[in-house]
């Protein structure tokens, strides 16, 4: 017994230096050297000030820009700091009630088939950076007309923009949020 | 199910089953000490560590000693992490949190990780360091991790064994665990994760300043290096509180294939190599098919439900079961991860359960139940599952009136016992502290976000992952209170003692025995009829005991929910 616990001690220490140390340090040096910006959490500046991450999601609500799916992080929505769900069960009032509230404030015109599931419910993480091509098509005609673009126009960013399926099986096609708005203000600067 | 759905699974599967014999084999090599294309840069580490901690790997250990040395170990570090989160606030890179974990989330969080549950009653970007991130969290998801393959080699080998008590050394395979299996993998991972988007860096969280003018703070950290252990080690606790669904953890949905083939690659491995030290690889590969049909079941059942989500007026059809989850991994990809992490022991997860249709959390919460053993966790799946084959045997063996044997051995009374007591641990471990929740103040108070037969659900999942060591959580259970704090952590660690002693200490009396001749009388193990009675066993046994509960919890739901699930026979 005595000797089990000298053993577990010492081979902790010595599987220390390894696992967190040597480990980390080697995947840390290679990150920064070989992918630093992605290693840095794939941030994007513009005029010199960060203005986001690639990867994690941010609120829009004006009218020029389009919007991102509803979150749960935070009181606000999109706060980095609390990730999370609402995790409200399937069969939940305040769920079905919070839904039908967005369905009735849906901003835009509802397409045909019914509004995207995506613009209505929250994401897992809160901090999803994506919305489904569909979505961001049922903006279009408001981003393009506050923005002052033809839509045809907005239509083919968005279509630049949607990502398609791992090897045409994985995932599903999506678009991402800030990249799409920031390509909206560079080619319509917002006065 | 749609059909790309099935393309999916399948070519998951596919590939799944190509890595079989080669990491198979692999592993059998490592343990048994014959030589690998690692071992000139590895053999000098390995005596290097052997020599600090003073450890002969050569120095065979029986049952008891290999089960005292797997606790005393565990403990070591449960201890160890439980310091490391009172005083993280002392330690550098701990500007982002408030201060340190309370006692009673420090003692569950640290239970949680050295049993390699990973159950997270805290959310990390507020709650942990870095320091406790990596020197904590991370280095228990190597340590546990490698401990559950060293028991499950330990297990297989007793099995293989003839005449002898001795069952290997418990330092030295759990230094080849990490060393030549955990290490190596987790480095060509990071590497891959960093080229996907997944962060890795030491400095701070940064404040960005929004499109629409709106500060937002961008949580960062040392994450590459900490996912690809959590997931290759069948941990699952997350860097974030969103876990595998944050896009710094998981930012694509080939990131999250590769961490579905992390979790499900080695323990599926160890049925070949079961089959190779036992030298019958038929059975190896019946036991995969076992796990295989198992799990494509649960996928197959999962998918189905999750496509019938609630029709919410005025939303399209197409997915209508999005909340609580992420618009790149859609449903499917989210059905294979619920599946993958719910079998394979592993807390990770891409969309919230929680919010999932209640038959299809059910197929999650039922994987658990029935013990995690399609692939399961490492080195536990396959105990899991010879000891539910056991359970087969003895009852095929009744069935035709002979003597019940398996691998040449004899399962006498103290065998069977020993099964009995791995079979009836969950359900004691398990229905008991749900019970007791549901009629407790302290217990309902936990039901802040769902009630009713969902909030039944939500409490015995949580009693179902703890025991289950998978770690995964309806997150709208608030599981940070002392009561749920101490009951989870009782029911990890008899999820993780009460299973792993039991089957050491049969893996110990098996070797002890002389092998008997196979006789036309033996019953065979390794025959599609055996894998039949095998599922049977498995599913019948899960069934009587847990479906009066399901039927409370997620059934009722399903039920009751009866007019907004209406079988809607319009294509989604």
């Amino acid at each position: 017994m005595v000797e089990h616990i000298k053993i577990s001690l010492r081979i902790t220490v010595a599987l220390l230096v390894i696992t967190c140390g040597f480990y980390p340090a080697l995947v840390w040096a290679i990150g920064q050297v070989a992918f630093r910006h992605q290693a840095n959490g794939s941030l994007i500046e513009r005029n010199g000030k960060v203005v986001g991450s690639e990867l994690i999601g941010q609120n829009f609500a004006g009218s020029r820009y389009f919007h991102p799916r509803p979150s749960a992080a935070g009181n606000d929505g999109y706060d980095g700091t609390a990730s999370g769900g609402s995790n409200l069960g399937p069969t939940s009032k305040k769920l079905l009630d919070t839904i039908n509230g967005l369905v009735t404030k849906y901003p835009d015109t509802k397409p045909v088939g019914g509004i995207p599931a995506d613009a209505v419910t929250a994401s897992a993480s809160g901090l999803d950076p994506h919305i489904s091509p569909e979505n961001a098509m049922s903006q279009s005609a408001r981003v393009a007309n506050a923005a002052g673009l033809p839509l045809t126009q907005v239509e083919s960013m968005i279509h630049s923009r949607t990502e398609g399926r791992f090897v045409g099986i994985y995932g599903e096609p999506r678009v991402n949020v800030l990249l799409l708005n920031l390509d909206i203000d560079k080619i319509a600067p917002k006065k | 199910m749609k059909g790309l759905d099935f393309v999916r699974f399948a070519v998951f599967m596919g590939v799944l089953t190509m890595l079989v014999k080669p990491v198979g084999a692999y592993l059998a090599r490592v343990f048994g000490r014959e030589r690998t294309w690692l071992d000139p840069i590895l053999l000098p580490v390995e005596r290097a560590v052997h020599r600090i901690a003073a450890s002969d790997p050569e120095d065979e250990m029986e049952w008891g000693r290999y089960a005292t040395a797997f606790v005393v170990f565990t403990a070591a570090g449960t201890l160890l992490l439980y310091g490391l989160l009172r005083v993280q606030r002392l330690l550098p890179w701990s500007g982002h949190v408030t201060g340190a974990v309370a006692p009673d989330l420090a003692m569950n969080t640290a239970i949680s990780f050295a049993t390699t549950t990973t159950w997270q009653a805290y959310a990390g970007e507020t709650a942990m360091s870095y320091v406790s991130q990596l020197a904590g969290l991370m280095l228990q998801n190597f340590l546990a991790g490698a401990a559950g393959l060293a028991v499950g080699i330990a297990f297989i080998r007793g099995l293989a064994r003839e005449q002898s008590k001795k069952l290997g050394n418990f330092w030295g395979d759990l230094i080849r665990s990490i060393l030549w299996v955990l290490l190596p993998a987790a480095l060509i991972l990071s590497v891959i994760l960093l080229a996907c988007g997944v962060p890795m860096t030491f400095s701070p969280y940064v404040t960005a300043h929004g499109v629409e003018g709106g500060a937002q703070t961008i949580p960062r950290g040392p994450i590459a290096a900490f996912e690809s252990i959590k997931n290759l080690g069948t941990n699952g606790g997350g860097f974030f509180n969103a876990n595998g669904a944050h896009p710094f953890e998981s930012p694509t949905p080939f990131t999250n294939l590769l961490y579905m083939l992390a979790i499900a690659v080695i323990p599926a491995a160890l049925t070949y190599t079961f089959g190779s030290l036992t030298g019958r690889r038929k059975q190896g590969w019946v036991l995969y098919a076992v796990m295989a049909a198992l799990f494509v079941a649960g996928l197959i059942a999962c998918d189905v439900f999750e496509r019938r989500g609630p029709p919410l007026p005025g939303v399209a059809h197409a997915a209508a079961a999005m909340e609580g989850k992420e618009v790149r991994f859609g449903i499917a990809d989210s059905v294979l991860t619920a599946v993958t992490t719910s079998n394979g022991a592993t807390g990770s997860y891409a969309a919230m359960v929680d919010s999932m249709t209640p038959l299809g959390g059910a197929v999650v919460l039922i994987n658990m139940l029935l013990g995690e053993i399609a692939f399961g966790g490492l080195g536990t799946g396959v105990i899991g599952l010879i000891m539910a084959l056991l359970l087969a045997v003895f009852i095929g063996g009744l069935m035709v009136g002979r003597t019940p044997e398996f691998l040449g051995q004899h399962l006498g009374p103290r065998e069977t016992k020993l099964i009995v007591l791995y079979t009836i641990a969950g359900p004691a471990a398990v229905l008991i502290p749900s019970a007791i929740a549901v009629v407790t103040r302290a217990g309902l108070a936990g039901l802040a976000t769902n009630g009713g037969a969902h909030g039944l659900t939500e409490i015995l999942f949580a009693f179902a992952s703890s025991f289950a060591n998978n770690g995964q959580n309806m997150a709208g259970l608030n599981a940070n209170t002392p009561f749920y704090n101490v009951a989870t952590a009782v029911v990890m660690m008899a999820g993780r003692f009460g299973l792993m002693i039991p089957a050491l200490a049969l893996a110990g009396s098996f070797g002890y025995q002389t092998k008997r001749p196979h006789t036309a009388g033996t019953l065979e193990t390794d025959t599609p009829l055996f894998a039949m009675l095998l599922l049977g066993v498995v599913m019948l046994t899960g069934a009587l005991t847990y479906l009066p509960a399901l039927c409370l919890g997620p059934v009722h739901e399903q039920l009751s929910a009866g007019a907004q699930y209406h079988v809607d026979e319009t294509p989604r």
